[in-house]
C-alpha cells in the first residue's frame, strides 16, 4: 500500500503532499505521523500543501485530526503553502480550519515551529530552577 | 431543465479512488471550459464532497459530468445516483453541522454554496440522486 514520506529533521518531522490523496492514503498519513511523533519525540509538524489542488471537509477533518493528536503528544503543527484558490473555496465550504496554525510558505512555517520549541524549552528551565529553590 | 447536453462522460463510484478519479475528470472538463482558477477549485471541491456522500452514504453510485449550454452560457452538471437508504429530511441534511456519520456535516450545504445550482432527489430506501450546475 501506498505512504506518503515523513522526513526528519532534528525535533521536527515534514512532510509534503504531492498527490491527489484518497480517503484511506489520508487515514495512513494520520496514522503514520502519530506514531512518529512518540517514536522520535517531535516538538512540532510540518504539513507542506501547496501542491494539494483541493482541501475539502475530509482532507480538512483530517489536518485538523493530526493537529490535535500532535498538541496531545506535545508537538506544535503547522500546515504551510495553502494555494489562494484553495483559502477561498474552504471559507465558502464553511471550514475554518479549527485550531490549526498557517504559514505562507516552509521558511515562516519552519520559524513558527523553532520558535515555539524553543519557548517551550524556556519554560522548562524556569520550571526546574523554581523547583530547586 | 432546459439545458443543451454538448458532452457527458459517467464515473462509477465505488471505492475513495473512484472519488480521486471524479474529481480529476470534473477538473479537466472545467478546464476545458475555461473557467477560472478559483471556480474549478469550487467545482471540484463540491465535486469531491459530493462522490464521498455517494460512497459513504449512498452505498456507492455513479456520477455524470456534463458540459452544458444554455443560451449563450456553457456550464459544467454533475449528477450523482445511489440506491443507498435516500435521506429522510433533506433539509436538516443540507443544515450545516448536520451529519449521521460523524462528518462535519459541511459536505452537503457547502458543495450547495459552491454550485449555482443544485437539486436534491431523494426517497427513503429507493436512494438519492443529486444535480449540480456551474455556470461560466
Ligand atoms: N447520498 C446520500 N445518501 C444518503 N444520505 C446522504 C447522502 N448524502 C448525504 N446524506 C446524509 O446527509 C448528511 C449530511 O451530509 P454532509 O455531506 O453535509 O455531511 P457528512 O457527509 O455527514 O460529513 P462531511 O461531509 O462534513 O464529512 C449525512 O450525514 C447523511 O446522513
Ligand atoms: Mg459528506
Amino acid at each position: 500500500m501506498d505512504r506518503i514520506p515523513i522526513l526528519r529533521m532534528g525535533n521536527f518531522l515534514l512532510v509534503t503532499i504531492q498527490v491527489d490523496m484518497h480517503d484511506r492514503l489520508a487515514l495512513t498519513l494520520q496514522d503514520d505521523l502519530t506514531n512518529r511523533i512518540s517514536e522520535v519525540g517531535a516538538r512540532g509538524v510540518l504539513i507542506d500543501i501547496s501542491s494539494l489542488e483541493i482541501v475539502d471537509s475530509f482532507i480538512g477533518r483530517t489536518l485538523a485530526n493530526i493537529a490535535s493528536m500532535a498538541r496531545v503528544l506535545d508537538a506544535q503543527t503547522v500546515v504551510v503553502g495553502m494555494q489562494p484558490a484553495v483559502a477561498i473555496t474552504l471559507v465558502e465550504l464553511g471550514m475554518s480550519l479549527p485550531g490549526i496554525r498557517t504559514a505562507l510558505n516552509v521558511e515562516s512555517g519552519m520559524e513558527y515551529l523553532q520558535e515555539t520549541a524553543e519557548a517551550g524549552m524556556e519554560i522548562g528551565v524556569y520550571g526546574g530552577d523554581s523547583t530547586e529553590d | 431543465m432546459a439545458a443543451t447536453v454538448l458532452k457527458t462522460e459517467t464515473i462509477h463510484i465505488k471505492s475513495s479512488s473512484d472519488v480521486v478519479t471524479a474529481r480529476q475528470q470534473v477538473r479537466t472538463l472545467a478546464i476545458e471550459l475555461k473557467f477560472s482558477l478559483v471556480d474549478q477549485t469550487k467545482i471540484v471541491t463540491a465535486a469531491s464532497e459530493l462522490a464521498r456522500n455517494t460512497l459513504d452514504h449512498g452505498g456507492g453510485g455513479e456520477m455524470d459530468v456534463a458540459v452544458v449550454e444554455n443560451g449563450i452560457r456553457r456550464g459544467l452538471r454533475l449528477t450523482f445516483r445511489d440506491h443507498g437508504p435516500g435521506i429522510a429530511d433533506i433539509k436538516q441534511a443540507l443544515s450545516d453541522g448536520f451529519t449521521t456519520g460523524g462528518g462535519m456535516g459541511l459536505g452537503l450545504g457547502g458543495s450547495k454554496r459552491l454550485m449555482n445550482e443544485f437539486d436534491i432527489h431523494s426517497q427513503p430506501g429507493a436512494g438519492t440522486t443529486i444535480t449540480a450546475v456551474r455556470w461560466k
